[in-house]
This record gives C-alpha cells, sequence and structure tokens, in this order.
C-alpha cells in the first residue's frame, strides 16, 4: 500500500465518519435544546427508530427521499409530544416516561416495519470528488444540514432572545413565568422539536448514512446520544465534536475489513471485529469518566431544573 | 370548576397521601388501556385485535377446557386427553416468567432507591456468560449436579454482581448517570457474549455455540418425572421459577422488615434526609447496583440452565422487561411474582404471532399509562353542591 493510497483511505474514513456521526448529532442537538428547556427525554432512540421505519416505510411506497425524512421526523414528534404531554401536564417522573418512550417506539416501529425488513434501500447518487472513494450527493446533503442545525442551534440558544427565554425555562422556572414566560408552552415546544430531530436522525440513517430496514436499526445509537448531551455540557458546537468522533468509532470495524491495511486490518481476524464492536459504548463511559472530572472542575452543569416538573404557585426551583 | 346546568361543581384537591388503592387500580388501568390502544395499532398493522389477543392469551395460559382436563388427569394418573395441551403453555409460562421475575427484582431493587438500572440486560448476559463457562469449560461432565448447579449459580451472581457495581461505583464516586452506563454496558455485554460464542475461543467451529450442557448443568424438568406421572410429559417447567419466587420473598423482608431495607427506602424518598440521618449513600449507591446485578446475573444463570446451551441467539430484551415488571408491581417483590407470570404469558403467547413486536409495543404502552395515571391519584376529584342562584334570589322575593 502506497503512502498516497494511505492518505486516500484516511481521507475515505475521516468522511465516513461525518456521514455516520450526522444522525448521532441530529440527536444530540435535539437532545440538547429539549433538556436545556428543563426536560429530560430519555426516549431518543424511540423516536429515532420510529424515525428510521417512518422514513424507510414511506421512501418504499412513494420513492421520495425529502418526504421520507420529513415522515420520519414528524413521527418522531409525535412520541416527543406525548412525552410532552406524560411530563409536562400530568408531571410524571421523566425518567420513566422516556424510558415508556423508547419501549413503545421499539415496539411500534418493529410491528409497521416487520414488512419492509430487508427490502431494498435508496441507491445513492454517486458524485465524484478527488481523494474519497464512494460519496453521494444524499451523503453530502445531511451532512451540511447537519451542520447547519447545530450552528443555528448554538446561535438560537446562546445569542438570541428567544433562546434566552429557553435557558431561564430550564435553570429557573419560577422566574421565567413571573417574567411573562409561559413555562408548559415552552416545554413543549422545545421538546417536540428535539422529537423531530431525532426523528429526522433516525430517517437520515435508514434513508442515507446505513441505508435499509432492520428491527433496532438504530442499535443503541438514541442512548449514546443521550451519553453525549452530558459530555458536550449541553453545547450543541461541542456536542458536534463528539458526534463526529463517535461516527469514526462506529464505522471502523467496518473500514478495518479492507484487507489493503497493513497490521490492523480484520479481514483475517473477525475475533477483533467483534471486539472493536464495543468500542463506541466502553468509548461513550469513559468520555463520561473524563466529563465527569471537567464538570467538576469547570464547574459546568446540567440545567437546573432537568427533570424537575413545574408546577405553577409551588415553591420550588 | 362550576359544572353548567347542574347545581354541582367539581373540586379538584390534591392529596397528602397516595391512597392504597391507588397502585392496583392505575397499574389494571394500565394493562386494559395498553390492550385497548394495543387493539388499534393492530387493526393499523391489519390484524384483528380481539381474536390475536384470545390467541395470545390461548399459546401463553391455555383454555379452560385444557385445564380442566390436565386436573382430571393429574388426579387420574393418565396422560393428557388427545388434542387438548393441558398445562402445556402454563409450563412454557412458567419458565418465561423465572428470568423475568429476576430482572424485574433487581429492577425493584434499584428504583426502590431511585437508582435507574437498565443494565439488567446486561448484567444476565454476564451472568449467563459466567454460568457457562463453569458448566463447560471449568467443572468436569461428572460433577454431582447440586455442586454444578450451585457453582454456577455462584459464577452467575458474582459476575452480575459486578458488572452491577462498576456503574454503582462510577454513580457513587464520580456521580455519572448511570442510566447511561449500565445501558451501555449492556451493548458491551452482547459484544463480549457473542465474541465467546460465534467467534472467539467458545465457538465449536461454523455451530455459533458452546455445544449442548452436560446433563448435571442443566435443570431438571418436569417432563423427566413422567414415568411417575403421566401428565408432565413434554413440560418443561423446571425450579428456576421457585428461585425467582424465594428471591422475591427474601427481597421483600430485605425492603421491608430489615434495617438496610429501611435505609434504602429512606434514601429512594429523600436522600438529603438520609444524608442527615447518618446514612452513608454512597456505599449504599454501590451495594445496591451489586445486588440489582447479582439478581440479574442469576437471571442468567437460570436461563443457559434451562437452554442447555449458550449461543449467539441468546435472548436480549428481559432486562428491560424487568424495569416494566418493576413499575407494574409497584416496586413491591411479592407483587412481581404475579407479573411476571403474567408477562411470561405475553412473552409466550405473542412467540408465535404476527405482527411481531407486539410485546415490546404493549410493554410500552402500559409503563406509559401506569406512569400517567398515577400522578391522577394525587388529586382527589369530588363533585360538591352548589346552592342553586335561583333560589336565593326567589327568598328574597318572598
Amino acid at each position: 500500500m502506497t503512502a498516497g493510497a494511505l492518505i486516500a483511505l484516511a481521507i475515505t474514513i475521516l468522511f465516513g465518519s461525518l456521514v455516520s456521526g450526522t444522525p448521532l448529532l441530529l440527536a444530540t442537538v435535539g437532545e440538547i435544546v429539549s433538556e436545556r428547556s428543563g426536560v429530560l427525554n430519555l426516549g431518543i432512540e424511540g423516536m429515532m427508530l420510529m424515525g428510521a421505519m417512518g422514513g424507510f416505510v414511506v421512501w418504499t411506497n412513494t420513492g421520495s427521499l425529502p418526504l421520507g425524512l420529513l415522515v420520519g421526523s414528524v413521527l418522531g414528534g409525535v412520541l416527543a409530544l406525548l412525552h410532552a404531554f406524560v411530563t409536562i401536564t400530568l408531571r410524571a417522573d421523566q425518567v420513566v416516561s422516556g424510558l415508556a418512550v423508547t419501549f413503545l417506539g421499539t415496539g411500534l416501529s418493529s410491528i409497521l416495519g416487520g414488512a419492509y425488513v430487508g427490502k431494498q434501500s435508496p441507491q445513492p447518487t454517486p458524485i465524484f470528488l478527488p481523494l474519497v472513494d464512494r460519496v453521494a450527493l444524499e451523503q453530502i446533503i445531511i451532512i451540511v444540514l447537519g451542520l447547519l442545525v447545530a450552528g443555528a442551534a448554538w446561535y438560537y440558544v446562546n445569542r438570541t432572545r428567544p433562546g434566552l427565554n429557553l435557558r431561564s425555562v430550564g435553570e429557573y422556572p419560577a422566574a421565567a413565568d413571573a417574567l411573562g414566560i409561559n413555562v408548559y408552552r415552552t416545554r413543549y415546544a422545545y421538546v417536540v422539536f428535539g422529537g423531530l430531530l431525532s426523528g429526522l436522525g433516525g430517517a437520515a440513517m435508514s434513508l442515507i448514512t446505513d441505508p435499509g430496514w432492520v428491527d433496532g436499526k438504530t442499535s443503541g445509537l438514541g442512548w449514546i446520544a443521550v451519553g453525549l448531551v452530558i459530555f458536550a455540557s449541553w453545547d450543541p458546537l461541542r456536542g458536534m465534536a463528539v458526534s463526529y468522533f463517535f461516527g469514526l468509532l462506529r464505522r471502523l470495524p467496518l473500514d478495518l475489513q479492507n484487507p489493503a491495511l497493513p497490521f490492523i486490518s480484520t479481514a483475517n481476524n473477525p475475533s477483533l471485529g467483534r471486539l472493536m464492536g464495543m468500542l463506541p459504548y466502553l468509548a461513550t463511559i469513559f468520555i463520561l469518566i473524563l466529563g465527569s472530572r471537567e464538570a467538576l472542575r469547570r464547574r459546568l452543569g446540567a440545567p437546573a431544573a432537568l427533570g424537575l416538573p413545574y408546577v405553577r404557585g409551588e415553591r420550588g426551583a | 370548576m362550576n359544572l353548567p346546568g347542574t347545581p354541582y361543581r367539581l373540586m379538584v384537591e390534591t392529596r397528602r397521601t397516595n391512597p392504597g388503592w391507588a397502585g392496583v387500580v392505575s397499574s389494571i388501568l394500565g394493562v386494559v388501556l395498553a390492550l385497548i390502544v394495543g387493539g388499534f395499532v393492530l387493526k393499523a398493522a391489519g390484524a384483528a385485535p380481539i381474536s390475536t389477543y384470545q390467541e395470545i392469551f390461548k399459546e401463553g395460559f391455555g383454555t379452560p377446557a385444557d385445564w380442566q382436563a390436565g386436573v382430571v388427569a393429574l388426579f387420574t394418573n393418565t396422560d393428557c386427553p388427545k388434542g387438548l395441551i393441558c398445562f402445556g403453555p402454563l409450563s412454557d409460562t412458567l419458565v418465561k416468567a423465572s428470568p423475568i421475575l429476576l430482572t424485574g427484582l433487581a429492577c425493584i431493587v434499584a428504583f426502590r432507591m431511585r437508582l435507574w438500572n437498565i443494565g439488567a440486560d446486561g448484567q444476565m448476559f454476564m451472568g449467563a456468560w459466567a454460568a457457562t463457562g463453569v458448566a463447560v469449560f471449568l467443572l468436569p461432565k461428572s460433577t454431582n449436579p447440586v455442586i454444578m448447579l450451585g457453582a454456577m449459580g455462584l459464577a452467575g451472581v458474582l459476575s452480575g454482581l459486578i458488572y452491577g457495581a462498576i456503574p454503582g461505583y462510577l454513580r457513587a464516586r464520580l456521580n455519572i448517570n448511570e442510566i447511561i452506563t449500565t445501558l451501555m454496558l449492556n451493548y458491551v455485554a452482547y459484544n463480549w457474549l457473542e465474541y465467546f460464542v460465534i467467534v472467539g475461543p467458545w465457538s465449536r467451529g461454523d455451530f455459533e455455540s458452546t455445544g449442548n450442557f452436560p446433563p448435571s448443568a442443566t435443570w431438571p424438568r418436569l417432563t423427566q418425572f413422567a414415568k411417575a406421572i403421566p401428565i408432565f410429559s413434554g413440560l418443561t417447567a423446571h425450579p428456576g421459577i421457585l428461585l425467582g419466587v424465594a428471591a422475591a420473598i427474601i427481597l421483600a423482608w430485605l425492603l421491608f422488615r430489615s434495617r438496610w431495607g429501611y435505609e434504602i427506602r429512606v434514601i429512594g424518598n429523600n436522600p438529603k434526609a438520609a444524608r442527615y440521618a447518618g446514612i452513608n449513600v454512597s456505599r449504599n449507591i454501590i451495594l445496591v447496583m451489586a445486588l440489582s446485578g447479582a439478581l440479574a446475573g442469576l437471571a442468567g444463570m437460570n436461563e443457559v440452565a434451562a437452554l442447555r446451551v449458550l449461543n449467539g441467539r441468546f435472548a436480549r430484551g428481559f432486562g428491560f422487561t424487568g424495569v416494566i415488571v418493576a413499575w407494574l408491581a409497584r416496586l413491591n417483590p411479592l407483587a412481581a411474582i404475579l407479573v411476571a407470570f403474567l408477562f411470561g404469558g405475553l412473552l409466550v403467547g405473542t412467540q408465535l404471532i404476527q405482527p411481531q413486536g407486539i410485546s415490546s409495543m404493549l410493554q410500552g404502552v402500559i409503563l406509559f399509562v401506569v406512569v400517567g395515571t398515577e400522578v391522577m391519584f394525587r388529586y382527589r376529584f369530588r363533585l360538591e353542591r352548589v346552592a342553586p342562584a335561583v333560589s336565593i334570589a326567589a327568598e328574597v322575593a318572598k
């Protein structure tokens, strides 16, 4: 293998990690916004699965990629609305309700997508870039979309008036309420927005980044997103960095199957590939350990009212 | 709120304590509503809801005719009449119920302290892995079954215990969210086990399996006693369910009668108060996560001893069903016995039925409704008679 080929391979791998990190990025930004408003949503995995299933089913029946992404996104939003109703209006425990969202999404996507398992997946439109192998137009589009969403979310949360309102609702809802911000409405809006992004992430996965639909398609990606939110200290730009890093980890076992690679190819060593499958999950734990130290040092924490239902007129956060 | 057109108004008051019946009512309501919602989903997916439910019940529990024939056969010492399945479904349900009960108990003990151990699945996998190592690769085939099963149980408990204590330690010392770590460890455990049996040192060539366990390492089944009692012929029920029931009773005693259980419940209700009362919260977090993992690890041992083989198809999801069992049982270990039995029936009943995923969907809806309705019981709704305004006006006129 020549130096030039190695560089080309490295660039291909880097591009691949942008691709496979993008669904994660969308879900992570969605969860950051939701948690910034004070609502923990552990249902990302379920919302992504519904998005992935819905997007794939719609694409199979209509052949329209944008429509698939849209429907997948809406399905994620619908599940999030359910979570919002149970936790904001009924003031139920956010942890348990989030788990219920995941169970529901897993089961529903399995039932409704049962007939579509293994069906033909969208064919990418190839475009040719220097040095990079196997690039599709759709991949470029979804990467740019992810970048835009993350950047816009950062600007919105940190630099605009509605973003300030969003943060105040998550930090001190009683004060926000006194200033005339509708706490319930604000939380509803951002929880649903988070669901839309998670659903979009799921649909992007089944249609563009890992085309195809199988049961449990996201294999824990939604849960990784929940972990990344903590490590990103609720900042969309940091979320972007860690999402791409995890994109790299996620596709590493695939890339290393390349038999041309010196030393570390897994083509002749399936055991190594199986053990590499643990990497993203172990890395999440490792990153949380690192993050906990840093969080202590920088005194950066979760939104103060995260996980607490707001009851108008009652004393509390 | 005045109800227009009636002399009543609706009063909504906050209750200070949850009434005792609230839990039972919301659990039952959860199941009923889940069946209704599930019916609509089934209809949307193109299946007939009522007949699907009937089928699930029949597959999971049998029919009254089956039970009657079974009881008659039991007393007359004859075999099950042709065309009936007698206790077959109930026996299968007990087999499924035992790991569910153990993972449910694992969740109960953690949830009591508001520790969200979602990793019972991974802890169960590690338990199954360790028990298999003992049964197939460590002890000789000819080991006495009691010693063999005991050693497997110990291995399962220990590995689950360690696997549960790790997130407990991270939570207690570094304040790392245990939901994420336990979940990530699930996927690590899946890969770990698959590595061993599919490509790693335990796979036998292309079989992706450890090969069958020696008879000494498997649970005795009812069907082995079919010579003496013919009705037992073909029944796979094994003592694992008794293990679960015993664990439930011990856990109930521990939680409600022991000093440690009292500490667990105090921490769960109010960690600050517990700290002021001199309870060591960090230590208890690690201990409770270890106990929770140990119970899940035992579930893993129990499952491989019933399956008699470990392969790449070892079932995921028992740990998640345990979460719902715990919640539906209102974190009461004794109630978990009943709930685990019902869920065992649900799993057995939905095994062969299309569309797949019914049981997961029903579980999700049940959890939603139980959590949602729980809040209703924080309020008391009452109708109060309002003095009709018209009659006062009439009085004045007089």
